[in-house]
């Protein structure tokens, strides 16, 4: 445990050593903004909710989360320092909690500094707090599972690039499963795989969150698909580790 | 005898290239075996496998009884290891990259600071530790991967070339520091550099296409050739086939 989180304090200082985590706080709380505030009609609505905010989280996620965790594997093994990290004493699988724990706790971070929205809600009206709190849960839990489908991405190469697009490849196909024009397509030739896609789909069970209701299916959904991919990217990491 | 290292026919192959063919050595307690080797002969990796880094395709390595595939672990604590290049992270100062080590390896609060004040003297890293790795030149570099290998005091060394990069003062430094850890451990050291063996080794092996060729002191080694130097040993050993012939 303590190494684990050794190499989580490590990995989350690091985001701080360079000036990736400003430019992405300020591009995220920039690109929340403009999508709540115009694209989302916060105003026109003239309704005391977070709805408009919660609507385009999971889409911001797609696109910046893998620029989270892009560098996670991908960087070690440009640098080399895998091999010193592989052959400290610890397993794969702490390595590879630790590195998933300090980019969850940073994009947290980034989450939290969303709260003049919050704010701003409640000096405008009365809004439901318990169903604006629920929502941040589904979004710290949506967000973790974007970030284990990112992390397992950037095991595979040493290239971050080539990991930034494939995390947000992956990401799109689990946040996008339940679109209309899937699963229609889906329910015309193979009715038995829209069913799935529709369950499968991050963004239909974030929007549950977002109406005020934690269901424990929906928590152990997310759960069990962070878990899911945080043993892929050790399965990954085992096999690809010294390519 | 104390076997620190004990190597059993372990064997590396890449697609259809073999990189390490059939290496079985045991290494005890004060034995200095120094690796040498064109190129490509299967050193790195085989120290690699050593660390539990490259997984063998047959065989097996144990460190201190520890099997490195089967107890990784376990025998990870027994060893320091310094990686082909002495990768480390680069933004990191060079405390606070032994401090991770440090922590990482299970040492806190008081004992890890020892840990590190000591890893920083051994090294003679004192003046830089708080510069940025990236900020540092080569040498230095060299010397805190080999710090960071020596923060824990293991039993068993296992360093790929250790001397690399480092100017002629410094090089002596650490094999000066290599010799005085000699008698409390097992070390394996690869080099291209042959006085180094002769200068801190009790053995040396000689490596060619993933073999063993030589297993011997430096000195019986070195009497092979008529001219007693061991850099025609090596040539002879190590040319190809072709040339050779």
């Amino acid at each position: 445990m303590r190494a684990t989180l050794a190499i989580a304090w490590r990995e989350f200082a690091g985001y701080f050593a360079t000036p990736v985590a400003w430019v992405f706080i300020v591009i995220f709380l920039a690109l929340q903004g403009t999508l709540t505030f115009s694209v989302g009609g916060f105003f026109e609505r003239d309704q005391a909710d977070l709805l408009p905010f919660f609507q385009f989280l999971p889409w911001v996620f797609v696109l910046l989360v893998p620029a989270i965790t892009m560098r996670l594997w991908a960087e070690e093994r440009r640098l080399g320092t895998i091999e010193l990290l592989l052959t400290l004493p610890v397993s794969q699988g702490q390595a590879v909690v630790g590195k998933f724990l300090a980019a969850w706790a940073f994009t947290v971070i980034a989450l939290a500094l969303t709260f003049p929205f919050v704010i701003t809600v409640n000096v405008l009206g009365s809004p439901d707090n318990g169903m604006i709190a629920a929502g941040y849960v589904g979004a710290v839990l949506i967000a973790g599972c974007f970030l284990a489908l990112g992390a397992a991405a950037s095991a595979i190469t040493k290239n971050q690039v080539i990991a930034f697009v494939l995390g947000v490849a992956l990401s799109f196909v689990f946040a996008a499963s339940a679109f209309p024009v899937v699963t229609d397509f889906l329910s015309h030739n193979l009715p038995v795989l829209a069913t799935i896609a529709r369950k499968l789909s991050l963004v239909d069970r974030f929007e549950t969150f977002t109406r005020g209701l934690i269901a424990a299916r929906d928590v152990i959904y997310l759960v069990s698909f962070m878990i899911f991919w945080l043993v892929a990217n050790t399965v990954i990491l085992e096999h690809r580790k010294a390519d | 005898m104390d076997a620190l290292i004990e190597i059993a026919g372990l064997t590396k192959r890449f697609g259809g290239f073999t990189a390490v063919d059939g290496v079985s050595f045991t290494l005890a307690r004060g034995e200095v075996l120094g690796f040498l080797g064109p190129n490509g002969a299967g050193k790195s990796t085989t120290m690699k496998m050593l660390a539990g880094f490259v997984t063998p395709t047959s065989g097996s390595a144990r460190i201190n009884g520890h099997d490195v595939q089967n107890d990784a672990v376990a025998a990870r604590r027994e060893l320091g290891f310094l990686p082909e290049g002495a990768p480390v992270y680069p933004e990191m100062t060079v405390a606070g990259f032994l401090r991770f080590i440090a922590r990482v390896r299970g040492y806190h609060g008081g004992e890890a600071r020892d840990r590190v004040d000591q890893a920083l003297a051994l090294a003679t890293l004192d003046g830089v530790r708080q510069l940025p790795v990236e900020t540092l030149s080569k040498g230095f570099k060299r010397r805190v991967g080999l710090a960071q290998a020596l923060l824990h005091d293991p039993p068993v060394l296992v360093l790929d070339e250790p001397t690399d990069g480092l100017d002629p003062n410094q090089k002596f430094e650490v094999r000066a520091l290599i010799t005085r850890m000699a008698p409390d451990k097992a070390i394996i050291i690869s080099t291209h550099i042959l006085e180094e063996v002769e200068a801190v080794c009790s053995r040396a092996m000689i490596i060619a296409a993933g073999r063993v060729v030589a297993d011997a002191t430096p000195a019986e080694l070195a009497r092979r050739h008529p001219s007693g130097r061991l850099e025609e040993v090596f040539r002879a050993l190590t040319r190809p086939a072709a040339e050779a012939a």
